[in-house]
């Protein structure tokens, strides 16, 4: 731990620089991850099924758009996604989408 | 390269996790600074959850100390599966072992006796005093002394089963016990109460192993509530599959019980039971009290959604049951499971001096099971309402099932498996 306190010291500079811009994309990245972790109670931590439900974590963002829109179109039979699906903004769930696509399917 | 890359990440997390405001630090300064700790109270879906969240976001650069009473976790959601003798507790019991070795939790199994939210610091009963930088109380629910007269000592004889444990056990014996044509009754506090659709569910699923073993024995759904008060119709169709042998009896309030004789002495009634399964009146669990934090209706803890901070003491982040929860949130293991993550991202923004996010969204769902094998579900979507600073249920999203069914039965086990993991995996 010892040997990499000064990168921690530049990782602070850095942090405080990016802090201040508004499009940081570490901020929205934990928009992104707040509201995925919205669907883990199901879906597995970060979107890795621990069975019994699908993983979503590295599937393409493409994918998951389509199935969510087909829930909320009531196109893709479903038990409760099409109630789920209904209850976030298209952004947010573009948002929550790029963001389990952008996860490795395997533990990290 | 991807490992270097992930390694600054980290340590941009790591300064984003650090106590005193970044901009403290001269940048040129190199001092390394103790990393914060946060102490975690209760180890229930919300405390669990938070815990393992906190690391896991801080990619390990926040000290999270979690102290539970339990070596460990029971759940509640299934648990009335082991009342019908589907399932054992150790099916529904899960250690806390992962949340150090996975995520480096040190979890303390013992009491919080006191807090001090001045000095930031909490007692326990044998590992002394812990300092924290902030705190997350999940302390679940405690039942209101002698409010039920006659009540007072005699879970032993009168059961609540309404902390899964043994006293689910417990129950599960009495109602082996009892004598075919034998009557088993069970008492509903008025709302707010943990868990809404609990004690319905209970009912079918009992009701659906006596009517395989005990054809004439008797299930009394005593409600001091006017109607059920969750998933109504679907409910109500489940009852009526049960003909007979449940029998729902709504503004039925209790007041008083005699343990030796098993009998609940309502307002126009007096029934005596073979088993009898009293849900008490309940508020947030005692340790809030202890803290200091003040309870509306001397009940609950109010807090700020955007922080989960209670009203009036900040640094102290309150989850779960013990809420006065928003419009039409309940009081359940998954909603405090969300609130967890609201109060650990919270947490990790004011621990950098950041704004936390102003528009967090919770999510729930209940899942029931009306017998051994079909399933009805509730569910909603919360978002934060930037005007009335609380999150509201979003209109034409959620809902209930169309039917119970066996594919939601297998859903449920499945939200449950997943549902631990994402607290203790
Ligand atoms: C209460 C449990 C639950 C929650 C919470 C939940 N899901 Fe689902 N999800 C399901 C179930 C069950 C299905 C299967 C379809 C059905 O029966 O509704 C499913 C299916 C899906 C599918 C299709 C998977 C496939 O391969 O066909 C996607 C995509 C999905 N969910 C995304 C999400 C997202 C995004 C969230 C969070 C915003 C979420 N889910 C939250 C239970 C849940």
């Amino acid at each position: 731990m010892k040997s990499i306190a000064p990168l921690l010291a530049l990782s602070l500079c850095l942090a405080v620089a990016t802090a201040a811009d508004a499009a940081d994309p570490n901020l929205a990245r934990n928009l992104a991850r707040n509201l995925a972790a919205t669907c883990a109670g199901c879906h597995g931590t970060d979107g890795r099924s621990a069975g019994g439900m699908a993983s979503l974590a590295g599937v393409p963002q493409r994918a998951l758009m389509e199935k969510l829109r087909a829930f909320r179109a009531g196109e893709q039979p479903a038990t409760i996604m099409h109630q789920i699906a209904k209850g976030y903004s298209d952004e947010q769930l573009s948002l929550i989408t790029a963001y389990f696509a952008g996860l490795d399917a395997r533990q990290p | 390269m991807t490992h270097r890359r992930s390694l600054l990440k980290g340590l941009a997390a790591a300064a984003a996790a650090t106590a005193v405001p970044a901009s403290l630090f001269g940048c040129a300064t190199a001092t390394p600074r103790a990393k914060a700790h946060v102490v975690v109270v209760g180890g229930g879906f919300g405390g669990a959850t938070a815990a393992k969240y906190l690391r896991m976001w801080s990619r390990g650069e926040v000290e999270v100390t979690l102290i539970e009473r339990n070596t460990r976790f029971v759940s509640c959601p299934v648990s009335n599966l082991v009342l019908g003798g589907y399932r054992e507790l150790a099916d529904i019991s899960v250690g806390y072992g992962n949340l150090g070795t996975h995520w480096g939790v040190r979890v303390i199994t013992d009491d919080a006796t006191a807090i001090d939210t001045a000095k930031r610091t909490v007692s326990t009963a044998h590992h002394g005093t812990l300092s924290y930088d902030r705190l997350v109380l999940s302390p679940g629910v405690d039942f209101i002394p002698n409010a039920v007269p006659g009540l007072e000592g005699n879970h032993d004889q009168i059961p609540h089963a309404w902390k899964a444990g043994p006293q689910t056990v417990l129950l599960r014996k009495q109602l082996e016990a009892m004598p075919d044509g034998g009557v088993f009754a069970i008492h509903i506090p008025k709302v707010p109460y943990r868990c809404p659709p609990g004690p319905y569910e209970r009912a079918c699923v009992v009701a659906s192993h006596l009517r395989r073993s005990k054809r004439r024995s008797k299930i009394l759904v005593l409600d001091s509530n006017p109607e059920i008060q969750s998933k109504k119709a679907l409910f109500t169709k489940a009852f009526e599959g049960y003909k007979g042998l449940v029998e729902y009896v709504p503004n039925s309030e209790l007041r008083a019980v005699d343990a030796a004789s098993r009998t609940a002495e309502l307002e126009f009634d007096r029934v005596r039971a073979d088993v009898l399964n009293v849900i008490p009146p309940m508020r947030a669990g005692n340790i809030a009290t202890r803290a200091g934090l003040s309870l509306v209706n001397g009940r609950w803890v109010e807090v700020d959604w955007l922080t989960m901070e209670a009203k009036g003491t900040p640094g102290v982040h309150v989850l779960g049951d013990a809420l006065l929860a928003a419009p039409a949130m309940p009081k359940s293991g998954h909603m405090a499971n969300q609130h967890a993550k609201v109060a650990a991202a919270a947490i990790l923004n004011l621990l950098a001096g950041e704004a936390p996010n102003p528009a967090p969204v919770v999510m729930n769902t209940c899942y029931s099971f009306v017998d051994g094998q079909n399933v009805i579900h509730v569910a909603s979507v919360h978002q934060f309402d930037a005007a009335k600073r609380q999150p509201m249920p979003v209109e034409g999203a959620g809902g209930v099932s169309a039917a119970a069914n066996e594919v939601e039965g297998r859903h449920a086990l499945a939200w449950a498996a997943n549902i631990w993991a994402d607290m203790l995996a």
